[in-house]
């Protein structure tokens, strides 16, 4: 079995986002980037399928624009770098798919789905991997429309999976608690964060990963339309939540909630 | 007169289009018994774009199909009755909302930003070729929305263009529709492919609890790692138990295992937007926040002054919650 990971570049996810002061988008020179962290659970299932000898290679795929400013700090590491990262983490492969700049602001999950469905069938793998959602656009899209547009059963927001020949049976996180489905191979998996604790990168094999292959291409070697179907008009702060202070002891809380009317 | 008539003429048959184009879908969640509250907030934010039209769909869909008949501002329920539609897994569920579209051409198609709702729209999405917009907070027109993004720390303002609008609404950003009022038609789904095989319902294990929905829970009590232990969560459960509240976490605290993952309130849990909100011993990380932050009223209960929580709460208790908690739970 191949396994195909979705890996996305993201603002890291401890870092407190701003707002551009011209509404365009939210700052991202010099801030700290790094995997989606659904991503890294995605990356580490198919890497535990492998040691398990369920899966037989793993192909880590990310698009994104090159390097563009001069004064790139080690933190602006571009898509690259996280496909690095993936191969140090245990990854075999990685395709690395670049796009321009002016077109990277307009990509939507829908073109990135395009995409790597495509890869899925070029490549001829069984099961595509995906984090439920990037914490970036917060869209939890991807996945799914993966498996609408190859027409595979979809196990959405994994906690655990586990392989049996040729299907896969999958606990799900839905709002009430869990459930299981059985989906046949080939098939579109996305990952939940209690799926597993993703492992570090260890020294060697970040020096091991610079050797495994890393390929190169273009969105436009692939024949994907960049369609607009999503105009971003404006972006802006949420509404600011003043705090309101402390108050003494437990009484006083009463009171000042019962003056509120909440109790 | 002649422009005069062909103005007229051509009014009528915009008016006439608009409205055809003005129609939206929502797609009901249920458990073959009862409609889930989710849905009612979706109709509430469908009705800005248009006539309501509810499909329903599953093993036993006419029971709730009855339901949903009454609900305010549902013009037509569309049923789909099936063993096949058993738990609406989105593969089989895609083909029946195709069918529908195909004969009823609605404007949009959407659905509450649920585990189920994120399941289902974009697969359809996908059909359609269509980029869909997720977890709308605000409807400005029948093609611009607002929604969050970066754990709710900036909203974005979206203009879709897709010929058909692809939406999944938050459902605390808008109000229940009432379950009461409405008249609408009940007609059966046009005929769909359900033969789809490669998927298989094995299960649910849901969390019983008699406490309220955290969806639609007017006051939540929150715990996080700061509780310490599952035994401890007690005097969290006790509290919520005087209030008739419902019981959230923190990933920390899930993660601890004190309690289980569907009680996860934030970025990737849970939304919440109740009436009060107390959340004791809780950090207040950009993730946790961004699932309450829209709550009337905030109470934080921790003992670090210095916790990001008290930055948005409107009261702040800064004590002990092993001693504050029960002195609270006695007194009310």
């Amino acid at each position: 079995m191949r396994v195909l990971v979705g890996v996305k570049r993201v603002i890291d996810y401890a870092v407190k986002v701003r707002v551009k002061p011209d509404k365009t988008g939210v700052i991202t020179e010099n801030v700290q980037h790094s995997m989606n962290p659904f991503d890294e659970c995605a990356l580490e299932e198919a890497v535990k399928l492998k040691e398990k000898k369920a899966a037989k290679e793993v192909l880590a795929v990310s698009l994104g624009s090159a390097k563009t400013q001069a004064s790139t700090s080690a933190w602006n590491a571009d898509a690259v770098e996280v496909l690095r990262t993936a191969l140090a983490k245990g990854a075999d492969k990685a395709i690395y798919v670049e796009v321009d700049d002016a077109t990277a602001s307009k990509l939507e999950p829908i073109h990135v789905a395009k995409l790597l469905s495509k890869i899925a069938e070029q490549e001829k793998v069984d099961l595509v991997f995906v984090g439920k959602q990037a914490i970036d656009d917060d869209a939890c899209q991807t996945g799914q429309l993966i498996a609408g547009m190859l027409d595979w059963p979809q196990a959405t927001f994994a906690s655990k999976v586990e392989p049996d020949g040729a299907y896969f049976k999958v606990t799900r996180e839905i709002d009430g608690g869990l459930d299981t489905v059985k989906v046949k191979l080939p098939a579109v998996l996305s990952a939940d964060l209690r799926l597993n604790e993703p492992r570090y990168a260890t020294l060697p094999n970040i020096m091991k990963a610079k050797k495994k292959p890393l390929e190169k291409k273009k969105l436009s070697d692939f024949g994907i339309d960049v369609k607009q179907q999503t105009q971003t008009l404006e972006v802006t702060d949420p509404p600011v939540r003043k705090a309101g202070g402390f108050v003494d002891d437990v009484p006083t809380l009463i009171s000042k909630l019962r003056e509120k009317g909440v109790l | 007169m002649l422009s005069a008539h062909s103005l007229v003429r051509s009014v009528a048959r915009l008016t006439t289009r608009s409205s055809r184009f003005a129609s939206t879908l929502v797609v009901a969640e249920h458990d073959d018994e009862k409609l889930n509250s989710i849905t009612l907030n979706t109709i509430s934010a469908a009705s800005k774009l248009g006539d309501v039209s509810v499909l329903v769909a599953g093993a036993n869909a006419k029971k709730v199909a009855e339901q949903v008949a009454k609900v305010e501002n549902v013009k037509r329920v569309i049923v789909a009755q099936d063993e096949k539609l058993k738990a609406q897994l989105p593969e089989r569920l895609a083909s029946v909302v195709l069918a529908s579209q195909n004969q009823f051409k609605f404007g949009a198609i959407v659905a509450g930003a649920s585990a189920f709702g994120r399941g289902i729209i974009p697969r359809v999405a996908a059909k359609l070729d269509v980029s869909p917009v997720s977890d709308v907070i605000e409807v400005h027109s029948e093609d611009t929305f607002s929604r969050p993004m970066y754990a709710g720390n900036a909203i974005c303002k979206v203009k879709s263009l897709a010929p058909v609008k692809l939406i999944t609404f938050r459902g605390t950003a808008f109000p229940p529709a009432k379950t009461e009022g409405g008249s609408a038609g009940i007609e059966d789904a046009p005929s769909s492919d359900l033969s789809y095989d490669k998927v298989e319902f094995l299960g649910q294990e849901l969390s019983k609890s008699s406490r309220p929905d955290l969806g639609s829970a007017k006051v939540i009590v929150s715990g996080g790692r700061g509780v310490g232990s599952a035994d401890n969560f007690k005097l969290i459960y006790d509290l919520a138990d005087k209030l008739k509240a419902g019981v959230g976490a923190s990933r920390a605290a899930v993660d601890a295992g004190f309690v289980p993952n569907d009680m996860q309130v934030g970025q990737t849990g849970k939304i919440v937007a109740p009436e009060l909100y107390i959340a004791i011993g809780i950090s207040g990380a950009i993730q946790h926040v961004a699932g309450m932050k829209d709550s009337k009223v905030i109470v934080a209960i921790n003992k670090d002054a210095d916790a990001p929580i008290f930055q948005i709460a409107d009261f702040g208790l800064k004590a002990d919650l092993f001693q504050a908690v029960p002195e609270l739970t006695k007194a009310l």
